[in-house]
């Protein structure tokens, strides 16, 4: 075999498994002052955005990484990371999609997301990150007739200084835990969403992430604003190159629905999960806190989690206003040596709010899968209810499927309901679609796809074919 | 505190007639305990009810010595009527009275194993104060094929001589192939702030039968701590049912290792709590073979103040291939200042297995107290009626007939 067979081969491994050679401006090596001023300095940002980071700085000094998970790994140098990289040709802003690096687009071609073609086609607005710069935003024109902000986050510090300022580190503190603490410090890019009073979201507003620069921990926040009676529907999708040393990835979503709004938030998530002996992979540590702060609010998370080495997050939901709702449909698939610690948090603080959780987890090979969660019904929630479905499917005896709900009631009037089962695709149901034609990867894909089916409906069109394939995928070679 | 200990530890030590060697072993428990300190909400164990703190609310300053040198009186009033039983007496933490006359004496061995602390892999600093304070630890070995005829009542009961000391309890259990013991922890206090410890270790042989019921009823300020390590070979039974009423605090932990096919396990508990009291189960169930079952029912009715909280956890070993693990939790909170906590937990290794669990909670169903109201109950019956079947449920899964109407007696349910 010559050097480029095998480079094809090994591309095979992993879809969109390439890196793209473009120069990176990186800030030194390193977690400092110095670097989060350089960061601060290199985005233009305000005085109170570097102290806001700098207070941040401060408490972490202070916190140390938790430990109480159940997936562990190695140490994590963080004086060994970069904390600042962006695409060389980004130092003279492009002023639309045609100045763009062609190799830049290229990428997005190979990931499936030609950014005109998209655009136009779907009628979906791209705020594609590539590494920690937003390049493109598109349908700005669109969105803007609505008065609706889509920007990246850098973008809103500059020009709606007023409303990050008010919103942002509202749900996510500054004094939160650690990965959040180190985001607040070092974030460099991100998206921010601002839906006016009234306005629904005439389209889905999605983002593509990348990871690209080699040891660069991505840290992306994500600040999304539903004010009074609007919607917004908001979708996530990621993949990343192939890489032998692990990278991290701790992002923080922060969402916010006012009276009587909904926030719609769907993820596919599938980083690179490191190679079938568990070597290299993204460890995925995010934060994702939603606030229901105004009454009548909603706010209901989807997420897809089939990639990275290591998923540990916990989309949750505050409901604060009365009558406001929280929702979370989760799918988590591991595969080979993947882990994943993950579920969600409702926490019941207003009158007559309800939250659902429906949880289905996936584990195949060696890998280990944890569902986690919280319902804590506050004194003063009352006449709340929870309901909680988190199923499991195992394949293989070499893999594990855990579920540590945590239960807190403190309201006499409110009801919890929790409800998990453990349990693997019978020989009978095998037997039944094998005997009609098929073969016994393509019956697991279909009877998973039907144990998932509650929460694949959740997701928005577009998303489901996708979903639907990645489940399939990911599962390949797990069985026979 | 640590003055305290190692004072009273040298005191309990002097009284002692046991070699240097297993003076060693205790004052290695006593560093470890010493170390560890009581539990707190920081581990994970704990985090719903933090004992440190309660000790530290409730009594204060604990004392850890007793002086065991002069025997107290029985008060035959506290004996469990209308049951023909065997006994063991334990007042205020010292053995009074073993008495096996309704059986065949040489079915039974008892021996003093004081110096033989069994150890087993837990990290839990009471076990640890357990093992280094304990005076007295018996072992009660029940032979191959004999089946006691009557069913052992051990009388926990304290008096008024006592005040904020740690009591610890331990006895040894061994049932030999195809035996079968009916044992009920009976506790009946007239001392408040003090802390009992208690850690019974069962080791259960093919094929025998174990049945364990903590009856915790009468109102009393102590606090409680007991543990059963269970160890299950093939086709063996065990069956704990726990009710917890009447300490201010009571925390029940059953840990049981399944390691012989075919071996079951059931834990049935009611919480049944009022005014500031505390009270937890928690249990741990090893799967470590194929062919096990496991299956635990934990209701709680809760008034005023209280708080109960359950965290049991079924693990499943890779080996252990058609495992059966049922776990339920319910609970009624009856008022707006009581509290409900629970963490049923799954942890499986084995892909052929039927493992689930369910938990709820909420008030009392409106829809039915006036279905009972509109058939001419008053509100408080009928909220009695509900309450009532709601625990009949538990008490009904009780397998020994006697028993089971002995708990019902002192519930004071009704058929």
């Amino acid at each position: 075999m010559d050097t480029r067979e095998k480079d094809i081969e090994k591309l095979k491994d992993y879809k969109y498994g390439f890196t793209t050679d473009i120069e990176n401006i990186k800030a030194p090596k390193g977690l400092n002052e110095d670097v989060i001023k350089f960061i601060s300095k290199i985005k233009k940002e305000p005085q109170w955005m570097l102290d806001f980071r700098l207070k941040a700085y401060e408490r972490l000094k202070l916190l140390k990484e938790p430990n109480w998970q159940k997936p562990k790994y190695p140490k994590i140098d963080y004086q060994d990371l970069y904390y600042y990289s962006a695409p060389k040709s980004m130092k003279d802003k492009p002023k639309s999609l045609d100045e763009l690096d062609p190799k830049l687009l290229e990428t997005y071609k190979k990931l499936g997301i030609p950014l005109q073609e998209q655009a136009r086609l779907n009628g979906i607005a791209v705020d594609a990150v590539f590494d920690s710069v937003s390049v493109a935003t598109t349908f700005k024109g669109e969105l803007t007739k609505h008065g609706i902000i889509f920007c990246s986050i850098s973008e809103a510090i500059q020009k709606y200084p007023d409303l990050v300022k008010k919103y942002l580190g509202t749900v996510i503190p500054v004094t939160d835990h650690f990965f959040a603490t180190l985001n607040s410090a070092v974030f460099t890019d991100g998206s921010f969403v601002y839906i006016p009073e009234g306005v629904k979201c005439p389209m889905e507003l999605s983002t593509y992430f990348r990871i690209n620069a080699s040891q660069t921990g991505q840290f992306e926040r994500t600040l999304i604003i539903a004010d009074k009676g609007s919607y917004v529907s908001y979708l996530e999708g990621c993949t990343a190159p192939m890489r032998d040393e692990n990278q991290l990835h701790a992002a923080n979503v922060e969402l916010i629905a006012l009276d009587d709004a909904e926030i719609k938030y769907s993820t596919v998530q599938n980083w690179y999960p490191g190679d079938e002996n568990g070597k290299g992979g993204i460890y995925n540590f995010v934060t994702k806190r939603g606030l229901c702060k105004g009454k009548n609010s909603k706010i209901s998370w989807t997420q897809v989690e089939t990639g990275s080495a290591i998923t540990w997050k916990y989309p949750s939901c505050i409901l604060k206003g009365d009558n406001s709702i929280g929702e979370f449909y989760s799918i988590a698939i591991t595969n080979n040596h993947q882990k994943a610690d993950t579920g969600t948090k409702m926490i019941h603080l207003g009158k007559n709010t309800k939250s659902k959780i429906i949880s289905k987890g996936i584990s195949a090979g060696f890998s280990d899968m944890t569902y986690r969660g919280l319902v804590d019904i506050n004194s003063k929630a009352k006449n709340s209810s929870n309901y909680t479905q988190c199923d499991s499917l195992l394949m293989g005896n070499k893999c594990g499927a855990h579920t540590v709900p945590y239960i807190k009631n403190k309201n006499f009037d409110s009801n919890i309901a929790h409800e998990a089962t453990t349990s693997k695709i019978s020989e009978e149901q095998l037997h039944y679609c094998q005997q009609r034609g098929l073969n016994s990867e393509e019956a697991v894909g279909l009877i998973v796809n039907g144990f998932c089916k509650e929460v694949l409906q959740q997701l928005p069109m577009e998303f489901a074919v996708e979903a639907q394939k990645l489940v399939g995928i990911s599962l390949e070679g797990s069985v026979g | 505190m640590n003055e305290q200990l190692q004072l009273d530890f040298d005191k309990v030590i002097k009284t002692l007639k046991i070699s240097e060697k297993e003076i060693q072993l205790k004052k290695s428990f006593l560093k470890k305990f010493i170390e560890n300190g009581f539990p707190n909400r920081k581990q994970e164990d704990w985090r719903f009810l933090d004992i440190s703190q309660i000790i530290k609310k409730n009594i204060g300053e604990l004392s850890f010595f007793n002086d065991y040198s002069l025997p107290n009186k029985i008060d035959p009033s506290i004996f469990v009527d209308g049951l023909e039983h065997n006994k063991i007496i334990f007042i205020n933490g010292r053995i009074e009275k073993i008495d096996f006359s309704y059986e065949d004496q040489s079915q039974i061995e008892i021996n003093d194993e004081i110096g033989k602390n069994i150890k087993f892999n837990y990290e839990n600093s009471l076990i640890d104060l357990n093992n280094a304070f304990t005076n007295k630890v018996y072992k009660i070995l029940i032979k191959k094929n004999y089946s006691l005829k009557k069913p052992l009542i051990i009388y926990h009961s304290t008096n008024n001589k006592i005040k904020s000391k740690n009591l610890n309890l331990s006895l040894n259990f061994e049932l030999e192939e195809n035996s079968c013991l009916r044992l009920i922890d009976y506790f009946s206090d007239n001392t408040d702030k003090n802390f009992v410890n208690i850690l019974y270790n069962f080791n259960l042989k093919k094929y025998s039968i174990l049945k364990n019921y903590k009856l915790d009823k009468f109102r009393n300020k102590n606090l409680k701590y007991s543990f059963n390590n269970i160890e299950q070979e093939g086709n063996s039974i065990s069956e704990t049912f726990i009710l917890s009423s009447g300490s201010d605090y009571f925390k029940n932990e059953v840990n049981c290792n399944l390691n012989g096919e075919y071996s079951s396990a059931f834990i049935n508990g009611v919480f049944s709590l009022k005014e500031n009291q505390q009270h937890e189960i928690r249990s741990t169930i090893n799967h470590l073979v194929e062919n096990t079952k496991s299956y635990q029912l934990i209701k709680s009715v809760l008034g005023k103040n209280s708080k109960s909280a359950y965290q049991g956890r079924i693990f499943v070993d890779s080996k252990a291939q058609k495992t059966d693990g049922y776990q339920l939790s319910k609970a009624i909170l009856l008022d707006e200042t009581s509290e409900f906590n629970a963490k049923p937990e799954l942890e499986i290794y084995a892909d052929d297995v039927k493992c689930s669990h369910g938990s709820a909670s909420g008030s009392l169903n409106e829809n039915s107290i006036f279905y009972l109201m509109s058939r001419g109950l008053n509100y408080q019956q009928s909220k009695e009626l509900l309450i009532n079947g709601f625990l009949l449920d538990v008490v009904e899964k009780i397998t020994d007939s006697e028993i089971k109407n002995l708990v019902k007696n002192i519930i004071g349910l009704k058929e």
